[in-house]
């Protein structure tokens, strides 16, 4: 057959020798002679900053998504990245607001790692001192008690429920003052 | 399996020989014990009498491409049969390259076998239409169907199974394995009769909608006592979990549906309790949305399990490799890539048994690397885990020396499927294409039937396939190789490559044309955006009779455009059936005689 003939079949004979020995199209050497990647080859992922401030590298590496690639089934990418980078991006920002400050403010109950750490980040923010926290009797020992909304629109105190409970039901916070506040405190 | 052959060839030496041949019975008997379908099809080409008596006693037909054959054909030769598989679409029909409306309907089977097999157990459907019509059908038409497989399918909704549901009295498996169904809602459970108790396996874990009919899915768990294998969706809550399984604590293989719930003392304790009265467990599944103090629940089966598919619990590293050191007869292991390198570390030193594992991407799109997973955790795997054979890696690295100790490590691989996320990834030491370490894996691993490449990969890769991979029978290539010299290496030189599956390679008309013959022996060639002329398919499909050479190209009709411009994509299969019929706009099959070309 006459492709045959084109194919130069030497071509076809295994030979483990040193690349750009054989007469192949040039097109065939510059892959094999270069030790290094040819520059408009998109490097391995592992690129450092400086190469990423690049903006050939970058205008490459922009995700401009190749149909098919990488070679995953369309309901393993809908169960993952929705929920994932909603994760990470988001925190989970809730309105602080405090009885006769003139604004509220919003802290991220993602950064707080827990109810220690709550309280400290609400004492510095609003210049308060929260009292000792006990189960049986509430905050003892100050004007001030933190509270929030549940998802049932009650407010509770905080400090009751495990840390992840609190943070997946906490809609706002509120730091209550004065004879309002000691009542709530009573509350068991 | 060579002593049944051994066997069988002296057997058939002597039948020929004999003046009383074996009377039929004799024969049927002994063929009853071969069930392999490549072992049946050797058997029927001993001589006409071992074909004729060979094709009324086989139960099981497996028709690997649907077009191959057309539905009469087979129900003309196997009169006799109770259990067919079909599979459609080609492989990378899975990554959205086949456009839909390519094919692949299993109507047109139904009909056939409705009328004349009506005695049918067991329909197992891959990559195929199939429509609420097919399956209501299907249980119009196959009161004794006990087995109803559905893999890869769509282009149903829940009213066909619910279709099915009502109708098929002695159905014991239905298993929807990653279809996309048009899921109504969960109501469609509630038609299995009240007096309906034969499931022994149900998996209903691709089905998309937030209703689950709770009541209907206890209530059925609850009565059929023999239910081995459970499959549940997301939908399932956490709490309700526990209730099922409490009812069929006799379970071998359980998924769970979302397993994230507030923590609740109670809600874990009641979980931990009906997981520990599961005494025989042995595959988990599910675990989307996973809340990781949830997770000690399965500990005590955790000794038990074979099998763990964790590729949708996006828990981190530390919670897997607690996970994971609590099972130490583990076989099969999927799991996301949190597991990073020191997880793998971990199931290297905790699962000896490992034969299969798989490393999904959790976040495929992204540039950097978002996790710790690099060419290290599978170089680990592969020294740890003697058993190993199975894997499917997606990583971000990789290196020519880790290829070549893991195929070191390795010889007893059988599939070998690496992923490197982005396309021409060079060595990451090294910056040379990975030739060598793809080389050295067909080299050592001489049991190879599987293998999927990636990264940079020059002509040289495929010299080394098409020299050492002589079990290879299915290749998939992606933005590789040089010159048609690479396509030629593979086709002269895998001598059982069945099916070949090629995306963005410069892959042209010589390689092809050179090695068209070689394509008869094959199932299937898959070649998309490659450099194959729409002239090369016209020869290609004049010169080759028992090949349906088929163009799919969603930019027009290929005539509109030079002959010597590529087409788009191109799907070559051998076939008795003759073109098929049922193409949509966008495919063309290239004819044998010029003059009578389809457009």
């Amino acid at each position: 057959m006459e492709t045959e003939k084109d194919l130069n079949l030497e071509a076809t004979e295994l030979r483990l020798g040193l690349p750009g020995t054989s007469n192949e199209s040039a097109k065939n050497t510059t892959h094999r002679s270069n030790k290094r990647a040819l520059p408009e080859q998109p490097m391995s992922a592992n690129i450092d900053t400086a190469s990423k401030n690049c903006d050939q590298e970058t205008a490459q590496h922009t995700k401009a998504q190749v149909v098919g690639w990488p070679p995953i089934r369309s309901y393993r990418k809908n169960c993952l990245q929705p929920k994932k980078s909603e994760a990470e991006m988001s925190g989970i920002y809730v309105k602080v607001s405090m009885d006769g400050a003139p604004y509220l403010r919003k802290i991220d109950l993602k950064v707080v790692k827990g109810y220690p750490e709550l309280l400290k980040a609400l004492e510095d923010m609003f210049k308060f001192k929260a009292g000792e926290y006990s189960e049986r009797e509430g905050y003892n020992g100050s004007e001030f008690v933190p509270t929030y909304e549940d998802k049932d629109g009650d407010w509770m105190l905080v400090g009751d429920v495990p840390w992840e409970m609190f943070t997946s039901c906490c809609k706002k916070l509120r730091i209550m003052k004065g004879s309002e506040a000691r009542g709530l405190g009573c509350v068991v | 399996m060579c002593v049944v052959f051994s066997f069988l060839f002296g057997l058939s030496l002597m039948h020929k020989k004999m003046e009383f041949p074996f009377p039929d019975e004799v024969l049927e008997h002994i063929f009853s014990f071969i069930q392999s379908d490549k072992d049946r099809n050797s058997v029927s080409m001993v001589c006409k009498s071992w074909y004729e008596i060979e094709r009324w006693c086989r139960r099981k037909v497996f028709v690997g491409n649907c077009y191959a054959v057309s539905p009469r054909m087979v129900s003309r030769r196997f009169p006799e049969f109770r259990s067919i598989e079909l599979k459609g679409k080609p492989h990378f029909a899975d990554f959205n390259l086949v456009p839909d409306g390519w094919g692949g309907y299993v109507f047109p089977w139904i009909v056939e076998m409705a009328g004349a097999f009506p005695w049918l157990e067991e329909i197992k459907l891959k990559r195929m239409v199939v429509t609420d019509e097919s399956l209501e059908l299907i249980a119009k038409s196959f009161k004794k169907v006990k087995v109803l497989v559905l893999s890869s399918c769509e282009g149903f909704s829940t009213d066909g199974l619910g279709a099915i549901a009502a109708s098929c009295k002695n159905l014991e498996e239905l298993d929807l394995v990653d279809c996309e169904v048009d899921d109504l809602s969960g109501h469609w459970l509630s038609h299995f009769p009240e007096s309906y108790t034969s499931l022994v396996s149900l998996n209903i874990s691709c089905l998309v909608s937030d209703e689950v009919s709770f009541s209907a899915l206890e209530r059925l768990v609850g009565r059929c006592t023999n239910l081995r294998t459970l499959r549940l969706n997301r939908a399932v809550p956490l709490d309700k979990v526990a209730d099922i399984l409490r009812r069929a604590p006799q379970l071998v293989e359980f998924g769970t549906g979302t397993y994230a719930a507030e923590l609740r003392p109670d809600v874990y304790s009641d979980l931990a309790g009906a997981f520990s009265s599961c005494k025989e467990l042995k595959s988990l599944s599910g675990f989307w949305d996973v809340v990781p103090d949830y997770l000690p629940a399965i500990y005590p089966v955790c000794s038990k399990l074979t099998s763990l598919n964790l590729s949708y619990a996006t828990i981190q590293s530390p919670e897997l490799i607690k996970l994971v050191s609590h099972c130490p007869n583990l076989q099969r292991l999927l799991v996301l890539d949190y597991i990073e390198d020191s997880g793998l570390e971990a199931l290297a030193s905790s699962c000896k048994d490992l034969q299969e594992l798989r490393v999904f991407p959790s976040d495929p799109y992204g540039v950097e690397p978002n996790v710790s997973l690099t060419e290290r955790g599978l170089v680990a795997v592969s020294s740890g885990c003697p058993k190993l054979m199975s894997v499917l890696y997606f990583c971000r690295q990789m290196s020519n020396e880790a290829l070549v100790t893991i195929a070191k490590n390795r010889p007893n691989f059988t599939r070998f499927r690496l992923c490197i996320i982005e396309p021409r990834t060079a060595d990451y030491l090294t910056h040379e294409p990975l030739d060598v370490g793809f080389g050295a894996i067909v080299q050592y691993c001489k049991e190879l039937q599987r293998l999927s490449l990636s990264g940079l990969l020059t002509d040289r890769v495929f010299e080394y396939i098409g020299k050492y991979a002589k079990k290879l029978e299915m290749l998939s290539v992606a933005f590789a190789g040089d010159s048609d010299l690479g396509l030629h290496h593979v086709l002269s030189g895998c001598e059982s490559l069945r099916k070949l599956e090629i995306r963005d390679c410069p892959f042209g008309d010589k390689a092809l044309l050179a090695n068209a013959a070689r394509l008869e022996t094959m199932r299937s060639l898959w070649m998309s955006s490659c450099a194959v002329s729409f002239g090369a398919c016209k020869l290609l499909g004049q010169k080759m009779p028992r090949l349906n050479v088929e163009v799919i190209d969603e930019r027009g009709p290929p005539d509109s455009r030079p002959e010597s411009c590529p087409v788009d994509k191109l799907y070559i299969y051998r076939t008795i059936a003759g073109p098929r019929f049922d193409m949509p706009p966008f495919v063309w099959t290239m004819e044998d005689d010029p003059s009578l070309l389809l457009s």
